[in-house]
């Protein structure tokens, strides 16, 4: 097949910072980049003109996360000369566990800064460039028209619709994926003939149904799998060789080990690729229905609140009150405040008339979100004096008592 | 008429399993048996009215449903149902 991007840009300036590379058109490769790429070049379906395609190639990634962290260390090893790399975030302990671009000694660093470090020193021949930034409906086009591939690693609904419409008015190839703990799925979206993001999901699901991987958890090893997915369906369209996983949705399930793929159809009525009834970038946040979730955040905030330093006076006094935990089992298993009585969220309502309205109830969780709501159904079966542990048992660690393990 | 639903896992907590069989004649049919027996499930599965939300997604022996009348698409013996729904995590 012929590769999507042939008419990717023409020739491009020389890099000063590459050995050579005064000499050499850019995309000449010189002895060292020859020695470099020995093991691609002598496959015959790479070789010199699919190496010198990589050089010349121009890669955005969406994020330095999970997905991002194998997805740039690949493909700067493989020698895509031009990468972009779009992230606001600071590296944070939690991280570790799974973004490999970054390192304990990063803590505390710009993923941005990190991702440099390491990109520079797998292959010092990439030129990078990097976009300190939230990705917006303000600066989405403009970020992702100078480059021939983007790779959505995002970890929300929002960027994700913002980042297959701003694909599909460009023309852009949008190269997926996405992880939830055990679970994955890849597709290559708005290529001039496939189907986009929005033909397989029209719509989001509303905010709080489906848990993040920082609500829900993530194997460390899955955005592995998925990323080098995502890495190899780009070097596929790069190159112009084998099938590339376009009108088709690739499901991995780690656990079970099975892959499976789906057929994916381009939909006639999709307004993005079908009707092209989307012009011009959206507001994200609204599409799905975020500005509601803050309000009904902001209103659960609003409820009867005790701070950490108020509970530990409360149980140092000898106050009598009751205190519920509304986490799952195995986060009471991580860390507990003396004192509390486990009853998970879920099975709430049911355990309610074992609770005693006369009583004064405090009420936790990890944040505080969770045990709001818990809070609400006990206001709303006419319990009275109930108070919401504002912050949970992160705060609780941060004020009151260390030896609590945050997680 | 039994088809296999394919659950994922963060389905599968509110059934007892990822791989389910049920009965019926349509999609439609195979979803509600699966509902009926699984009350937790049924809303993740499917809105209030029965219908098929837009951020779930069911393929028909890998065929995407909404290209062969949705919930009314026809189940044979042996036919395989997996859900999609959506993720965003990354």
């Amino acid at each position: 097949m012929s590769s999507p991007l042939a008419t990717a840009h023409a020739s491009r300036a020389p890099r000063p910072d590459a050995p050579h590379a005064s000499r050499l058109s850019s995309e000449d490769l010189s002895h060292d980049e020859i020695l470099r790429y020995s093991r691609h070049l002598i496959i015959p379906d790479v070789g010199l003109s699919g190496q010198k395609k990589l050089k010349a190639a121009r890669v955005l990634l969406i994020g330095a996360g999970g997905l991002g962290s194998p997805l740039a260390l690949y493909l700067a090893a493989a020698g895509v000369g031009n990468i972009g790399l779009v992230d606001f975030d600071v590296v944070d302990f939690t991280n570790l566990q799974r973004q490999i671009l970054h390192g304990t000694k990063d803590v505390g660093r710009p993923k941005l800064d990190s991702a440099r470090d390491r990109i520079t020193d797998i292959n010092p021949f990439v030129k990078l460039t990097t976009y300190e930034t939230v990705l917006t409906s303000e600066n989405a086009l403009e970020i992702i028209k100078d480059y021939d591939i983007v790779i959505d690693g995002t970890d929300n609904f929002p960027t994700r619709y913002l980042v297959n419409d701003a694909c599909v008015i460009l023309g852009k190839p949008n190269v997926y994926g996405s992880i939830f703990r055990f679970e994955g799925q890849a597709s290559v979206f708005a290529t001039e003939s496939g189907p986009c993001y929005r033909c397989l999901f029209p719509e989001p699901p509303p905010p709080g149904l489906v848990p993040s991987c920082a609500e829900g958890g993530v194997l460390g090893v899955l955005p592995g799998l998925i990323g080098t997915i995502q890495a190899t369906e780009a070097i596929k369209l790069i190159l112009g060789i084998g099938e590339p996983l376009i009108g088709r949705l690739l499901l991995v399930d780690a656990l079970g080990a099975r892959f499976r793929t789906v057929k994916l159809r381009k939909d006639p009525e999709c307004p993005a690729c079908g009707t092209h009834e989307i012009t011009r970038l959206i507001d994200y946040q609204e599409f799905c229905g975020v500005p509601q979730a803050n309000a009904e955040a902001k209103r659960d905030r609003e409820l009867p609140e005790i701070t950490p330093a108020e509970l530990a006076e409360r149980q140092k006094a000898g106050d009598d009150f009751d205190l519920i935990d509304v986490r799952e089992p195995h986060e009471w298993d991580i860390a507990r405040i003396p004192g509390a009585r486990l009853i998970p969220l879920g099975v709430f309502p049911e355990k309610l008339a074992e609770l005693d309205g006369k009583r004064d109830i405090v009420v936790h969780c990890r944040s505080g979100v969770r045990s709001a709501k818990a809070v609400r159904q006990l206001q709303g079966a006419g319990f009275a004096r109930v108070w919401n542990l504002a912050g949970g048992i992160l705060r609780w660690s941060d004020e009151v008592d260390p030896s609590v393990p945050k997680y | 008429m039994p088809a296999t639903l394919f659950l994922p896992a963060v389905l599968a907590k509110f059934a007892d399993g990822k791989e389910l069989t049920a009965e019926g004649t349509t999609v439609g049919e195979v979803v509600a048996g699966v509902a009926t027996r699984f009350p937790a499930l049924a809303p993740r599965l499917r809105d209030a009215q029965g219908n098929p939300y837009p951020f779930v997604t069911f393929y028909l022996n890998d065929e995407d449903i909404r290209f062969q009348g949705g919930f009314a698409a026809a189940v044979k013996d042996g036919d395989e149902l997996t859900v999609v729904p959506a993720i965003a995590g990354g």
